[in-house]
């Protein structure tokens, strides 16, 4: 579980980060969407301590992040997994000395329980026959694979992903979310999400936290999400006509009423 | 920012990759690719620039030499002090700086735009002592080597040159190269050879560990990096001389 609390980033004069406060609990996919500049490539930093929070703070299982010393955090951050937005794959390792890279790291395994480990996640992601492969000969939805196997081969308790679809197709991003969600329940991670993709906060969103303009505007689930009366979310989340139709019709099910005849306006 | 602001990260950097290893078998791993990187990666250019500029020293040295109360064999003498003393240590790392330092620059500047440095930050391994570090000890032994390979190539190809343009007998030149023969010098080069091999690994680290932005930044990271080691080295070569000489 993490907890955070009031917090702020400023770069220069400029608020990217207003007085957010949430709570990600084990075993759920929470989701951060918002447009592309509303701060959550910086909201998902400050959590890992990319960056620096101007104010508030972070708590792992109760533990207080923001005020650790360097040694305590790096303990920390052997349970922490994160899938980066281009995947951040070595490029002069293959995909098998990438997964193994955490591995030889902090682990004292031989070199056959390594390799056993890592074919294990790499089978986990679906991922075969390209072991011997490098980042620049595989595709993007290879690579967020690579990058998801490489990011949990340590089991950690914590998962964070800045948008694992992007640049997928909408078949590929299904996969990846999927995958994200099943391992997030299998392991009881806490998964942390960040998402501008409709099709993941109707999928996946256990829990949504809306974010504009660097402040929370909205929180729930994707069941609620539906119902919401913010009118910025409303705008963001059915942008299109065809979604809006959808939203009406849910709502309209939703009061018992007949949807025969109803549907098309 | 300002030269200072610059300097003090820069120290700060240098400091920041002084803690203990999270696994010495990796580091090593990594020492010794950077080693192969390096040392073996530049040793090519190396060879050819000491050959030709012990070449040419000795041509211009015997042009200026016009005075037949000199002997011939005084400019085998004076090749090898200015080799020894100023173009084995001094050209060499200016090449070394172009080739190595355009090098670790782009090497770093690559992984800091691809999150990969953040890659391994979340994993809970100090980068800079990981990605950094390595880089500078093998400076440390593979520069002075490849300084004290400039010496031997940089005399010998003067020695060939002289002989070839039948400016002096094999005789002379060995004569000239064993009198008046100072081992203060070969140390001096190597107080130099240990100086530049900081800067050239060092420098170019910095500016390639805190490139922001995209491709063209890490170009941008790079031609600093070498402007700035170049310019460095001889502001030391300077300061050395005048301390030591
Ligand atoms: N390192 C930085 N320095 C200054 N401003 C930044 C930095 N990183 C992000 N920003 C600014 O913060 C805002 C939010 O960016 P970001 O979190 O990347 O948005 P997104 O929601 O698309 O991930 C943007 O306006 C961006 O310009
Ligand atoms: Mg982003």
């Amino acid at each position: 579980m993490i907890e955070i609390k009031n917090l702020r980033k400023v770069f220069g004069d400029k608020v990217v980060i207003n007085d957010v406060s949430a709570v990600m609990e084990a075993g759920k996919t929470n989701l951060i969407i918002g447009a592309s500049g509303s701060g959550k490539t910086v909201f998902m930093k400050c959590l890992v301590g990319l960056f620096e929070p101007d104010r508030g703070n972070i708590l792992y299982n109760g533990l207080d992040f923001t005020g650790m010393e360097d040694e305590q955090r790096k303990e920390l951050r052997q349970q922490i997994g994160m899938l980066f937005q281009g995947s951040a794959l070595f490029d002069s390792q293959t995909v098998e000395q990438n997964v193994m890279f955490p591995l030889d790291m902090f682990t004292r395994l031989n070199h056959h329980e390594k390799l056993k480990k890592v074919n294990e996640v790499l089978d986990r992601v679906n991922l075969k026959d390209a072991n011997k492969k490098f980042p620049a000969e595989i595709s993007g939805g290879m690579k967020k694979r690579v990058g998801i196997a490489r990011a949990i081969v340590l089991n950690p308790r914590y998962l964070f992903c800045d948008e694992p679809n992007s640049g997928l197709d909408p078949q590929t991003s299904l996969v990846i979310d999927k995958l994200i969600h099943e391992v997030t329940k299998e392991f009881n991670m806490t998964t942390v999400i960040n998402t501008h993709d409709m099709n993941s906060v109707m999928e996946i969103g256990d829990h949504i936290i809306y974010m504009y303009q660097g402040e929370k505007e909205w929180e729930g689930s994707n069941k609620e999400i539906i119902y919401s009366k913010s009118k910025k979310l409303n705008d963001f989340i059915f942008a299109s006509e065809f979604l809006q139709d959808v939203k009406e019709m849910r709502m309209l099910e939703a009061e018992g009423k007949a949807v025969n005849g109803k549907n098309g306006k | 920012m300002t030269f200072f602001d610059h300097f003090g990260r820069y120290l700060l950097m240098i400091k920041g990759m002084l803690t203990k290893p999270e696994n010495w078998r990796m580091y090593w791993k990594e020492l010794m690719k950077q080693c192969q990187d390096i040392g073996i990666g530049s040793l090519g250019i190396v060879v050819v620039v000491a050959l030709f500029i012990g070449a040419v020293s000795t041509l211009q040295t015997a042009y200026q030499l016009v005075s037949n109360l000199i002997p011939k064999s005084t400019i085998a003498q004076i090749v090898r002090d200015t080799v020894i003393l100023e173009f084995a240590p001094t050209i060499t790392c200016i090449v070394l700086a172009g080739v190595v330092g355009s090098k670790i620059a782009s090497e770093l500047g690559n992984m800091r735009v691809s999150e990969q440095i953040d890659a391994l930050e979340i994993m809970g391994i100090n980068t800079k002592a990981y990605l950094i570090m390595p880089k500078i000890l093998a400076s440390f032994l593979m520069i002075p080597v490849l300084v004290i390979i400039a010496g031997v190539l940089g005399i010998w190809g003067g020695r060939l040159a002289g002989i070839l343009s039948g400016i002096l007998s094999p005789e002379q030149f060995d004569e000239g190269l064993l009198s008046g023969f100072l081992p203060f010098n070969v140390s001096f080069a190597l107080y130099k050879a240990y100086t530049f091999a900081f800067i050239i690994s060092s420098i170019p680290a910095y500016f390639g560990y805190f490139v922001k932005g995209g491709a063209l930044e890490i170009g941008k990271a790079s031609t600093t990096a070498v402007v700035t080691s170049c310019i460095m080295i001889l502001f030391a070569d300077y300061i050395l001389a005048a301390l030591l000489l």
